[in-house]
């Protein structure tokens, strides 16, 4: 089902379901909470940057997570910062989604059994959508979390949020 | 330029009984013992005597010695009773291009050491991680709080060689 179901001659006035246009809107510009833990976040920074270009598919940093839409959670999720994470997904508006990007925030990573300090998978403390596997992963790997993420919204309803 | 060796000798003669040996013939760097409750008047010394003049603290490491008598908990577990806890301090004068090892230890169960954050100020930051991570007491210290782990962190000293993670940490579970 595509997003142009009919076109009248007009070529003002296209028609469409409620569903798909909102769903087109919040995929097409997923504002991204400017925010990074380690080593992911440098990758995360070289998916921004102009050679892979994550803004070509509309997600930018905002420095704000009351204005963000996903919050990508780049590196080792310690207990420390676990609680810090927790209170920026709660400040962000609804609907939001959370990328976790690479092993250490996916499962506590190299971490598992020795790091008493990590949180082991941030999604621990918040519900995770796309889990990208890497340490770090490429920025290509990033791209493709973000596409997921993007196929998941195209398929929510108004009535019922699935990502 | 001194070797660690004429180093211990000349603090050997003006600190006395406070310098208590010369450990050397090890793999690594040979390092001066000295009594943990004066070592900043010691440390002071190394910076200001002409023909020493540490002027850099290069790395002060705690280390947990393991060397009391291990106890078997009830629940399986082993704790460590008496022993001895230690600092490591690595000097350099950037000026006479020489190297000294100081260390000192502290009875486990009262690990008190004097602070040497007003010889050298960058000792700041490396003593409170000292307490962070093995709950050495750095007496004279200006603001010994835990720097690395969480302020409110109550599961105990996370290097020491008998620490138990806790099972949750704010309703989070920590092991695996």
């Amino acid at each position: 089902m595509g997003l142009l179901d009919k076109q009248f001659s007009d070529d003002n006035i296209i028609i469409t379901s409620a569903d798909d246009l909102l769903n087109w809107a919040r995929l097409s510009s997923l504002w991204q909470v400017g925010f990074g833990l380690a080593c992911c976040a440098i990758e995360m920074m070289a998916t921004s940057a102009s050679h892979y270009d994550l803004d070509r598919f509309g997600v930018m940093p905002r420095p704000s997570p009351r204005q963000s839409d996903v919050i990508i959670i780049s590196g080792t999720v310690t207990l420390k910062m676990a609680i810090r994470i927790k209170r920026l997904y709660e400040q962000m508006p609804d609907p939001k989604y959370v990328i976790s990007m690479g092993s250490c925030s996916n499962c506590g990573g190299p971490y598992w059994e020795h790091g008493y300090h990590v949180l082991k998978g941030v999604d621990r403390v918040v519900p995770v959508d796309v889990y990208v596997p890497g340490c770090p992963p490429r920025p290509e790997a990033l791209l493709e979390g973000v596409l997921k993420l993007q196929e998941k919204i195209r398929n929510e309803s108004l009535v019922k949020k699935t990502a | 330029m001194k070797t660690p060796e004429e180093i211990f000798n000349s603090l050997k003669e003006k600190f006395d009984d406070k310098i208590i040996e010369f450990v050397s013939n090890l793999p690594v760097e040979s390092f001066i013992k000295v009594a943990p409750l004066s070592l900043d008047e010691i440390a002071l010394y190394l910076k200001d005597q002409i023909g020493f003049e540490f002027d850099s603290l290069m790395n002060l490491s705690g280390i947990d010695d393991a060397s009391g008598e291990k106890v078997q908990n009830e629940d399986g577990s082993t704790s460590i009773v008496g022993g001895t806890l230690s600092v490591f301090y690595h000097l350099e004068s950037t000026k006479l291009r020489h190297k000294v090892v100081l260390c000192t230890s502290a009875p486990r169960e009262k690990p008190e050491v004097t602070s040497v954050e007003k010889v050298w100020k960058h000792a700041d930051w490396q003593e409170r991680e000292a307490y962070d991570m093995f709950g050495i007491i750095f007496l004279g210290h200006s603001d010994l709080r835990r720097i690395l782990m969480p302020y409110d962190w109550e599961a105990g000293y996370p290097l020491r060689k008998d620490y138990k993670n806790p099972e949750f940490y704010k309703g989070m579970k920590v092991p695996y």
